[in-house]
């Protein structure tokens, strides 16, 4: 029935089997919009957050889903400004996935000021002593450059790119697109590093608090430095789930070890310079503002030492050590361990830098306060995992988003019904775009 | 925010922010702005094409 949308030369499911899978994901979708709705209509009393905690579950969510759509970025970096071409197989999705992320952060954000509707005060009345306020103009404009590098890939529908005016469009696009990665990569910069800026600046928080160079706390590089390094992780852990749920090799290996090699030394360099900092952090910052090390981690259920030890041993130096080795790199279950463990390593920071800052008592009288989030934060920060389902589904189906797909998986190899449904397609493929 | 807004001050945080902002916008617009142009006039040139 839509077969003259789908790409031509692969095969996909039928329509049902496509649309049970959207419905099963919508469910989550709706449950996730109701408890959204519920905050902008009843308030954010619908969240548990209070005096210690002025950030609900989903701002951590919400640095963690911009953390590993730094994939994009770093891609559209490598690949647009360093040339390595090897990666234009994975850079579609990687846009894809970035695009995902960082509208579900815009989603967050908008759940998060309780009122949508007063968004754009942010930049009229700009606060601009607040790095906040810088991640809010480089994250919306960043979703801009991303929506850019995502038309194109819309406009190679088949349909779409049979209109001149859409096909010199996208094909005009894609020739400057370098221009749009930098600007890219320098909004990506900034508003990655200015959310890791945020913790480095609360002189009242010894946890988060760090010293830098000028008005930069060493927070703001190590989260630029994370995002770049775990992000294409994310990008790579994606595209292996989707193989595996299409049953289909998607992206060539060249294009996901070199991908995994750049990634493993950035994680790797990430990793010492993280140990470095924390080092630094307890034995000079922590001591000069009256804390041990141990003060931070200890007298509470949850915060324990352990929490350093996965973050920086188990998420970040076994990656990287499997990541920059050729065999680690080459071996399947090596490598799915590895962006694995990066992935929940940098989302395990930001849960740190978000919550664990809040937790820590700082005043003789405090003591430490856990949080439980309401089943409204839950929801609305499950929203954003079925939505991204549910856009891959949808772009994986109707546009060419894996350039390799038909020669990986050529169709005279499979049985009678796929072959059916190439006849199908290519029937139907003479359709005019208005009546497809 | 513009500079004849009056919350406007011209100090440092204003230029940086406000201009790096500005800037960014600036540069996604004209780079729009050039491929929907060019792609105007490359879809008429194919019509013209067609037609004769």
């Amino acid at each position: 029935m839509d077969s003259a949308l789908i790409p031509k030369g692969v095969k996909r499911c039928p329509l049902w089997q496509f649309l049970l899978f959207i419905g099963a994901a919508g469910i989550v979708l709706l449950w996730g919009v109701y408890a959204m709705l519920l905050c902008w209509f009843k308030g954010l009393n619908q969240t548990n957050m209070n005096d210690y905690y002025g950030f609900a579950l989903w701002i951590w969510a919400d640095l963690a889903v911009i953390a590993v759509g730094g994939g994009a970025f770093f891609t559209g970096l490598l690949r647009y400004i360093f040339g390595k071409d090897a990666l234009k197989n994975i850079i579609n999705y990687a846009v894809l996935i970035g695009f995902i992320c960082y509208s579900s952060a815009l989603l967050i954000l908008a759940i998060d000021i309780g009122q949508p509707l007063r968004g754009w005060f942010i930049f009229w009345h700009a606060n601009v002593h607040s790095m906040l306020t810088e991640v809010a103009f480089c994250l919306s404009c960043y979703f801009g450059v991303l929506t850019i590098e995502y038309i194109p890939l819309i406009l190679e529908n088949r349909q779409i790119d049979k209109v001149p005016f859409f096909h010199h469009l996208g094909h005009n696009m894609h020739e400057i697109m370098a221009v749009f990665a930098a600007t890219g990569a320098f909004l990506s910069f900034f508003h990655q590093g200015s959310l890791g800026g945020v913790a480095g600046v609360l002189y009242g928080r010894p946890f988060a608090y760090r010293e830098g160079i000028f008005i930069w706390p060493w927070t703001f590089f190590l989260f630029t430095w994370s995002a770049a390094a775990c992000g294409p992780c994310f990008t790579i852990l994606v595209t292996k789930i989707t193989e595996k749920i299409t049953r289909k090799k998607l992206v060539k290996d060249n294009a996901i070890e070199l991908l995994a090699k750049i990634s493993g030394w950035m994680i790797l360099t990430y990793t010492m310079a993280k140990a470095y900092d924390t080092w630094h952090w307890f034995t000079a910052t922590a001591p000069s503002k009256g804390f041990t090390l141990m003060d931070f981690y200890s007298n509470n259920p949850l915060y324990g030492i352990w929490v350093l030890v996965v973050e920086i041993g188990i998420c970040g130096l076994i990656p990287a050590l499997i990541l920059i080795t050729d065999k680690g790199r080459k071996t399947s279950v090596t490598l799915w361990i590895a962006v694995i463990l990066a992935v929940v390593g940098v989302c395990l920071n930001r849960w740190v830098m978000v919550l664990q800052v809040m937790a820590v008592p700082v005043m003789t009288f405090d003591r430490w306060v856990l949080y439980i989030p309401s089943w409204q934060e839950v929801a609305t920060t499950i929203l954003p995992v079925a939505y991204g389902i549910i856009l891959i589904a949808i772009s994986y189906r109707y546009l060419p988003v894996f350039p390799n797909e038909a020669e990986l998986n050529p169709i005279e190899s499979m049985d009678g019904e796929e072959t059916e449904v190439e006849s199908r397609v290519e029937l139907e493929q003479e359709l005019k775009p208005a009546e497809a | 925010m513009f500079p004849f807004n009056f919350e406007w001050i011209w100090d440092m945080g204003h230029a940086v922010f406000m201009g790096g902002l500005w800037y960014a916008l600036t540069i996604l617009g004209i780079g729009m702005t050039y491929c929907i142009i060019k792609a105007a006039i490359d879809a008429s040139k194919e019509n013209g094409e067609h037609h004769h």
